[in-house]
């Protein structure tokens, strides 16, 4: 199997190695749950020197969809009116009582989609019942709702509907830099969102808390580089935003995308799980498209949020806690048996630190 | 659309009705015109409620198999095809050869008969290249919903060798883990061809009996301790359990592992990681290190191993076995069962 | 939730669905072997050769051909040949109404 040029990544890794040595311990943190999943994946964490600690933030969607959300898309799921159309990477994720895949074993209709597009499509070949689309994700994903949303409306779709859900990242980014609980030194952007945020998106981060972005993306000699700025910039105690991933990435993004979620969405105060309501942090339907929300069409609201005792995900996602720190983690809580949505999610970093690192079984 | 004999403009015409399963008339007709015919042997030929069959003297292998596929045709191959191989590989890896497989069909009614009829070709055609005789068999019909169109279960038999089955306590540290061919092809084909995800491919599972590929490994006369062929859990889930089995540490190499730029391009689109997809034409063997070389050649020599190669070594015993990837890029990383379904993704 | 992969178009197509309007073009994207219908609503300039990025069903980004192989060293230099009929979606085996 073909793979990276082993030579790149050598020379990389010698730059790396040479940047980290004399400078202070660092802890950066990468907020994207695909990112986490490569890192591991390649091994490149595995190559870290022992000072440059990488911390995952609240990067995966599905970890930070809160409980309310979950148990509002299980109680549609359970309507014989409902088809639930979502992401194969919500179906696991436990809600208070209930998931997706235990909706479906009941007899409820669960449509594991690639696109949003296929939502839409759902909806036109089943005209007597109702496409609930899990509308989830940050903004590499939200357009392609915003464009579904669209496409329902031109073609006066009355049986499309999402349950809005989607997240915005620098409200985010913000929080964990004002809580000030954990040190971060510096962040690894994510890489398509940033494709259609544009790299200058990170300078109010820059401005306002000194802290170095680098945009990376996701093979393993890009996330090399992209740590080596890194560790440069803080050794150097610079801040400021380096974009690695210009092969997809430019300083203002991606446009046509933004208009369409502009067009679409307005920025609402969301519930992130375990985190509290952020303001501006999710995206609520405008008027004009404010018929296609799941909630006002079947009279319901999301619930609460919960977190199962001794569940420490809260922690885990603004890398407060690293997953092996959690007492539940291997022991009472394991990818087959999991307490809490970290550990379900392919791209929850329990789920990763459980898959691809050193542990021991029953710990 | 439908070929079949009683295609015309009857409500049920070309489709199985629940009246197929009833043991009457309606039965009768369709196993004298569609399932018979196609297996005829002389273990099946007399029909009776068991087939007889002659028993060599040593030991009897003996598996069973459920195939509930969907859909039920895809790109290089159908749940009948599966059925057959995935029975007669079960055996094979053993060392045993096999003798004579069992087949209860499920059918749901609606199926139409068309498929059916695309099925027991496939069936017949696999059980030939198999070199296995389908002895006895099961048909029922059963409601609409029940069944995915259709399910099949399977029992085979196979007499071994007294040299067989290969010993996995003789597994050492040194071993080579070797692999024998393109990984992830089949799962990959068979979930491309739901036409729920909107893609298509050029790939094609890779389903196929694998006896002459065993024979010849086994014949090159290396010493072969282990066999296994990685279905569900892909190599994965093959090389987790062998871990635990024989208590020792497993490295693997991933730039060593036999991918084709289709199967790498479509898992990324899906978001599955491809050693834990399932193969259905594949074999997984540890052979003796200083006969790695002599049983990769053999591999190589035969069609179905081609693109053979050495994926690893089995390591040291400890307390813990872990099975570790050096990756492309130089790290490493563990390698663990997948935790059941693997749902396409996006992130 | 940020899997995008690189591909190239290898055709335009009407709206992908046949009947009903979209947001923007619709591409059938070569993915060396596998083929998705990709909207093009976030990036209408592109025709056919054009390499992009695709997540979950849109194209997100323009890429440079040379620049893609580049960064993701397991793409092939290779041609994509017809894809043969019986491999394209929508083959028979499903029963009615399933």
């Amino acid at each position: 199997m073909a793979g990276p040029d082993r030579q790149k990544i050598q020379q990389l890794l010698a730059d790396l190695a040479d940047a980290a040595d004399g400078a202070p311990d660092m802890a950066l943190m990468e907020i994207c749950g695909t990112h986490t999943v490569s890192l591991f994946r390649s091994g490149v964490k595995s190559l870290m020197p022992t000072n440059v600690r990488l911390i995952s933030g609240p990067g995966c969607p599905v970890c930070v969809t809160s409980c309310g959300y979950l148990d509002t898309a299980c109680e549609l799921a359970s309507r014989k009116d409902v088809i639930v159309a979502t992401y194969g990477d919500m179906v696991r994720v436990p809600g208070r009582t209930d998931s997706l895949e235990a909706a479906r074993g009941r007899g409820a209709s669960v449509e594991v989609i690639y696109s949003a597009r296929d939502a839409v499509k759902l909806a036109r070949e089943n005209p007597s019942r109702n496409v609930v689309f899990l509308a989830v994700g940050f903004e590499t994903t939200t357009p392609a709702t915003a464009a579904a949303v669209l496409e329902a409306d031109a073609a006066g779709l009355e049986n499309f509907f999402i349950l809005p859900g989607h997240k915005i990242l620098l409200p985010a980014m913000e929080m964990l830099l004002s809580a000030g609980d954990v040190p971060i030194d510096g962040f690894l952007c994510p890489g398509h969102v940033s494709v259609i945020l544009g790299a200058a998106a990170y300078e109010p981060i820059v401005r306002n808390h000194h802290r170095p972005c680098v945009v990376v993306g996701f093979e393993p000699a890009n996330m090399l580089d992209g740590i080596l700025r890194l560790i440069r910039q803080v050794a150097a105690d610079e801040a400021k935003v380096e974009n690695a991933y210009g092969v997809a990435v430019s300083e203002g993004g991606n446009e046509p995308a933004r208009r369409m979620i502009e067009q679409v969405f307005i920025p609402a105060a969301t519930e992130w799980r375990a985190m509290g309501s952020i303001p501006d942090s999710g995206l609520a339907l405008r008027e004009p498209y404010a018929r296609f929300d799941a909630r006002a069409k079947f009279g319901v609201e999301f619930g609460p949020d919960y977190e199962p005792p001794g569940c420490r995900c809260g922690e885990v996602i603004q890398g407060k806690l690293e997953p092996d720190r959690c007492p539940l983690f291997g022991v009472k809580c394991t990818p087959t048996d999991p307490v809490g949505p970290c550990m379900v999610s392919s791209e929850g970093t329990c789920a990763a630190w459980y898959k691809y690192n050193r542990h021991r079984p029953g710990r | 659309m439908s070929q079949s004999p009683d295609s015309d403009n009857k409500p049920n015409a070309g489709k199985v009705v629940l009246a197929h399963g009833g043991g009457g008339e309606l039965t009768r007709q369709l196993l004298a015109e569609r399932i018979i015919p196609k297996l005829v042997n002389d273990l099946l030929a007399p029909l009776a409620d068991s087939a007889v069959i002659d028993a060599p003297p040593g030991k009897i292998c003996m598996t069973t198999d459920a195939f509930v596929v969907q859909p039920l045709e895809f790109a290089g191959g159908d749940i009948g095809r599966l059925a057959v191989c995935g029975t007669v590989n079960d055996l094979v890896v053993m060392g045993a050869k096999p003798l004579a497989l069992s087949l209860a069909l499920v059918l749901e009614e609606g199926l139409d008969l068309d498929v059916l009829d695309r099925v027991m070709d496939s069936i017949a055609d696999s059980a030939k290249q198999a070199g296995v005789k389908i002895a006895t068999g099961d048909t029922k019909v059963v409601e609409r919903h029940s069944a995915g169109g259709m399910t099949i279960t399977t029992a085979g038999i196979g007499t071994l060798p007294a040299s067989m089955p290969p010993d996995a306590k003789t597994i050492a540290a040194g071993d080579a883990v070797i692999v024998s061919g393109l990984l992830a092809e089949h799962g990959l084909a068979v979930m491309i061809a739901r036409k729920s995800l909107g893609i298509s491919s050029t790939l094609a599972s890779d389903v196929a009996p694998l006896g002459g590929l065993v024979d010849a490994m086994i014949a090159s006369g290396g010493r072969v301790k282990f066999m296994r062929d990685p279905t569900r859990g892909g190599l994965a889930g093959l090389l987790a359990d062998l871990s635990e089995q024989t208590g020792r540490n497993i490295e693997i190499d991933e730039r060593a592992l036999p991918l084709s730029p289709a199967a790498r391009h479509a898992s990324e689109l899906l978001g599955l990681d491809p050693l834990t997809v399932a193969n259905e034409g594949k074999v997984v063997a540890v052979v003796a290190a200083e006969d790695a070389e002599k049983v990769l050649a053999a591999c190589q020599a035969h069609p179905l191993g081609r693109d053979a190669a050495i994926a690893g070594r089995i390591g040291e015993t400890n307390d813990w076995p872990l099975v570790e990837l050096l990756t492309a890029a130089g790290g490493r990383r563990i390698v663990q069962r997948p935790y059941g379904e693997e749902l396409p993704r996006i992130c | 939730m940020c899997l995008a992969v690189p591909g190239k178009i290898v055709e335009m197509l009407d709206d992908g669905d046949g009947d009903a309007p979209a947001v923007g073009p619709v591409a059938a994207v070569d993915f060396q072997g596998s083929r998705v219908d990709v909207s093009l609503a976030m990036a209408p300039e592109a025709g056919v050769g054009q390499w992009v990025l695709v997540h979950a069903g849109f194209a997100i980004a323009l890429l440079d051909e040379d620049e893609a192989r580049e960064t993701w060293e397991y793409l092939e230099a290779s041609g994509v040949g017809e894809m043969p009929e019986q491999l394209k979606a929508g083959s028979s085996g499903d029963i009615g109404g399933q």
